[in-house]
């Protein structure tokens, strides 16, 4: 997608609709930050497509002015990987929710990681079923109490960061969805990231799980309780920046600089270019309270992607083709003539 | 070569080639029909192999086989008896002893008849007495000592000496038939160019058992099949499933798009994705998904993104689609999924051929949810009626459900091959970008249909998807809203009507049985109705490619006939569609639900049956 000269706003891609999501909710800090990102990226919106599944965010598309698909549940990767495909000039933007994305499409989720397809895939975190009004999902918490888990669940949920290494992801990067700065900054990278930029972001449902990420997202915790990755730089948190993270043998570890003579020389530098994952895979994983929540870029490996590479191979076979039209092709091998 | 055995000069001959499916019995019996079809005859076959890619060796079930019926005049079938039968073990015999005609040829590899093999078989003694085929032309040929004498001298290992049997076989019916090697020889040249010695080999076996024929003269009768008296022009070998990917990728062409297929390996649909994906030269994106489900789903976005969109699948997978295919009718974007029907239900009998799913292609989706429905019926019509979906498609902005079936897919027939010019326009409904605002669900007048605004155009942003919307485009849950849009969207589907051609009755316009058939069969009742007329009985014909809508003229069709005789290959699913949208008229059937075509026999004694009770 070339960027050009004429300079957008937000209000550029507002649709005409008017937003239904519940007041308080998420979603709208999300839409606001993803129309100041589009701004400032400066791709014209014709250039754009939103790909939604169903859930309450898969509403999305209806609020953008830009070419919009809202699909059917759990199949917004394999649509958004047509388009993708089918047009790789396209600037194409998945939106996703923690059912939508890892439930129902959770096979496609990771082959759509794994292919690399250049999408922008913002996977609305809230840990539980909005829509449905209220049932566990498979990122809620073990033992979360709702409607299909009155007496708690009993499962395992999955961690978005672990399932995108896991698959071959390329570009995973977290945020909250009330921090609109951050939010804005990680989807312009995001969109400037050739291949599949998940970005989880924790997002509140204000009816059915209201306050989930508040424990670690909370106004007066989140300074001592998320740390905002930033690369080249040691990883410092914490509300007087004096917490850092170090390697210790083989997992990371909380410290604090100037006790047992920590200093800032100690501390992991961040590295989102490092194809080897496995620092990064510690970081998508940290949980509260052992380890702060990592927020920001926490994985950014250039690579390959499946759209380019589909069309670079269609050109190359086509420089050598023998066969140029059809009436080629219907006459190629074994033919005879009846006279 | 003097030729002292008898000639007879035969209208129409059937070979079939069977052995372990290890044998390579599927390369023989192509070869052979290629050799044939070059020399001129008209042909018809099919490939019948087992489900497992390598059944236990001898067993009944590991049996994979290949028919060719090869004729002086048109050839619709692949013909039930055979003439011959080539058999490479004892459970070749087994498998195939009933379908050999009443004195004919049977030609077998006697090293391969030992006690353990014909025990396999779950024969005791000789098959050949057990089967009663005593008085049948019976050949018996130590093929795999032969083929050992004959590439002694090359060095080659035991195993790959034995691999060239079949090619022994092989020399053996050129011979009988009296057909050029030449064919053969120059494909091994081509196909082991790296390989030479593999080549030579072959060459020598199939020479070998051309000379061994020869010399044996116990090959008679020498059978003869003239040149078919065909149309002028140039033709190939084509199978159906080649077929239905060329009629695509000739549609995308005529059409200025690209084509995309989106598609997960399914038996026997593999085929189309396949070709398609060999087709990179011709610019086709191919996109082989996670499942059937990502399959179709690429395709929408593809076909949204302004591409000629293609999902292909058989039964089990076409389930996996229905919620999709609902979502391309509520988008109203062009698709087109191909149903290669094989056995079911559920897995069924992968391999083999079916028409059961059409209730499924019709009716399988949640709410009210109509697409187009089309069949086709020989291997080479899939071009057309894969080329006429696509069309369809882009015209009507509409899913277009193909269906063809195992049998189609599989079997290949000479085909005239088309010159691009000679095919129907295909127009898509791109909206005009200078007639802004864009409204997603205007039609025009006389389709119904709503056009195509492809993203990247300026102006023409808009969104659509699943949830009920208005003519604008925007979400709605007004009541009348989505009645209007449901009875919009299926008059939209009923008004192709207008562009499908009528029935064509083949016989008498009216008289006392009217045989109906849809898709596949095609090939077998025309020939039971031919066999029929010519017998002297008050018989017609009309085949169905349109199923839904129907063609406008059925009731006109219908009424002028005593009995109309529905033949299909499941318990009675076109009948009953039939009855629910023609309930003026009474419907016989003649169902068969073996995973294996009609004979013409089938067809040919419940007709006269019928006749006769009058």
């Amino acid at each position: 997608m070339e960027e050009t000269a004429v300079k957008f706003t937000a209000k550029d891609f507002k649709s005409d609709q008017e937003v239904r999501w519940c007041p308080g909710c998420g979603d709208h800090a999300v839409l606001s930050s993803v129309q100041r990102a589009l701004a400032e990226i400066g791709v014209p919106k014709e250039k754009i497509a939103f790909v939604s599944g169903i859930g309450c965010s898969s509403r999305f598309p209806y609020y953008m002015d830009t070419y919009g698909f809202h699909g059917i549940h759990g199949r917004a990767s394999a649509i958004a990987s047509g388009v993708k495909t089918a047009n790789p000039e396209l600037s194409v933007w998945q939106i996703t929710g923690d059912g939508d994305a890892l439930a129902i499409g959770g096979n496609h989720f990771i082959h759509a990681v794994r292919r690399n397809v250049d999408l922008n895939l913002l996977l609305f975190n809230n840990e539980i079923y909005g829509l449905t009004k209220g049932q566990f999902s498979p990122t809620s918490g073990k033992g979360l109490v709702t409607k299909t888990s009155p007496f708690g669940t009993v499962e395992e949920p999955f961690s978005v960061g672990e399932l995108v290494i896991g698959a071959k992801g390329k570009f995973f990067a977290r945020t909250v969805d009330a921090n609109i700065a951050l939010s804005t900054q990680i989807y312009i990278e995001a969109a400037r990231h050739k291949g599949t930029s998940v970005v989880e972001i924790l997002q509140n449902c204000v009816i059915f799980n209201d306050g989930i990420h508040d424990e670690v997202t909370g106004k007066e915790v989140r300074d001592d309780r998320t740390i905002i990755l930033k690369h080249g730089q040691p990883m410092i948190f914490g509300k007087n920046n004096d917490k850092g993270l170090i390697l210790d043998g083989l997992k990371l570890k909380v410290v604090k600089i100037g006790e047992n003579g920590i200093t800032e020389k100690d501390l992991i530098v961040h590295d989102v270019t490092e194809p080897n994952p496995g620092i990064q895979y510690m970081l998508a994983n940290m949980r509260y309270p052992e380890y702060p929540v990592a927020l920001g870029i926490i994985r950014a490996v250039e690579g390959l992607t499946y759209d380019s590479s589909v069309h670079k191979q269609i050109e190359s076979v086509q420089e050598k083709a023998k066969i140029k039209c059809v009436d080629d092709l219907l006459l190629s091998g074994s033919t005879w003539n009846v006279d | 070569m003097g030729r002292k055995a008898d000639v007879i000069v035969r209208e129409e001959v059937v070979i079939r080639f069977s052995g372990d499916s290890g044998d390579g019995m599927q390369l023989t019996g192509t070869l052979f029909s290629d050799t044939a079809a070059l020399f001129g005859n008209d042909v018809s076959t099919f490939p019948d192999y087992p489900a497992e890619i390598r059944a236990p060796q001898g067993s009944v079930g590991g049996v994979s086989g290949f028919t060719v019926h090869l004729g002086h005049s048109e050839v619709n079938t692949p013909g039930d008896f055979s003439d011959v039968l080539i058999a490479m073990n004892p459970a070749a015999i087994r498998a195939n002893a009933a379908w050999v005609k009443e004195g004919g040829t049977v030609i077998y590899d006697q090293d391969n008849f030992t006690e353990k093999n014909i025990e396999k078989a779950g024969y005791k003694t000789d098959p050949i007495k057990e089967e009663k085929l005593e008085s049948y032309n019976i050949i018996a040929a130590p093929i795999s000592t032969l083929v050992k004498e004959a590439l002694k001298d090359l060095g080659l290992d035991p195993k790959t000496v034995l691999r060239t049997k079949n090619m022994f076989a092989l020399g053996m019916v050129y011979w009988l038939f009296d057909r050029s090697l030449n064919y053969t020889e120059v494909f091994f040249d081509k196909k082991f160019s790296h390989k030479p010695s593999i080549a030579e080999a072959n060459k020598i076996a199939l020479r070998a058992g051309y000379y061994y024929a020869e010399t044996i003269e116990a090959l008679t009768p020498v059978y003869k099949i003239l040149p078919a008296p065909i149309a002028k022009g140039t033709y190939r070998n084509i199978n159906g499933n080649q077929a239905t990917a060329w009629g695509f990728i000739a549609a995308a062409e005529k059409a200025g798009l690209k084509a995309f297929i989106g598609s997960y390996p399914i038996t026997p649909a593999t085929g189309i994705l396949e070709e398609m994906s060999a087709r990179k030269d011709l610019g086709v994106i191919s996109f082989q998904a996670e499942d059937e489900i990502a399959g179709i789903c690429t395709a929408i976005g593809a076909s949204f993104a302004g591409k000629l969109a293609i999902t292909t699948t058989s039964g089990p997978g076409l389930a996996l689609k229905s919620e999709a295919i609902g979502l391309a009718v509520m988008t109203e974007l062009p698709i087109v999924i191909v149903d290669v029907q094989r056995g079911g239900p559920s897995t069924g009998l992968p391999t083999k051929t079916e028409q059961a799913d059409l209730l499924q292609a019709l009716y399988g989706r949640n709410g009210e949810c109509p697409v187009v429905v089309i069949a086709a019926s020989t291997p080479t019509d899939c071009f057309d009626y894969a080329y006429d979906a696509a069309r369809m498609a882009l015209e009507h902005m509409t899913p277009v459900l193909l269906l063809t079936d195992s049998y189609l897919a599989n079997g290949t027939e000479p085909w005239k091959i088309p010159a691009m010019k000679e095919l129907r326009e295909i127009k898509p409904r791109f909206a005009n970008k200078d007639e802004l605002p864009f409204i997603p669900y205007k039609r025009d007048e006389e389709r119904l249909a709503r056009s195509w605004a492809i993203p990247g155009v300026p102006g023409l942003q808009h969104r659509i998807g699943g949830l009920e919307k208005n003519t604008l485009g925007n979400v709605s849950y007004l009541p009348e809203n989505h009645e209007k849009m449901v009875k919009i969207r299926a008059e939209k589907v009923a008004r192709v009507v207008n562009e499908i051609p009528d029935l064509e009755v083949q016989g008498d316009k009216k008289g006392e049985l009217l045989l109906v058939g849809w898709g596949g069969s095609y090939g077998f009742i025309i020939t039971a109705f031919r066999e029929l007329l010519a017998e002297g009985y008050n018989v017609s014909f009309v085949n169905f490619n349109y199923i839904n809508p129907l063609p406008g003229n059925v009731k006109e069709v219908f009424r002028s006939f005593k009995r109309i005789v529905v033949c299909e290959l499941n318990l009675g699913q076109f009948a009953d569609y039939l009855r629910m949208k023609h309930q003026e008229f009474t419907y016989h059937q003649i169902n068969k639900v073996q995973g294996i075509p009609f004979t013409i026999n089938d067809i040919k004694e419940k007709c006269i049956k019928m006749l006769e009770e009058k």
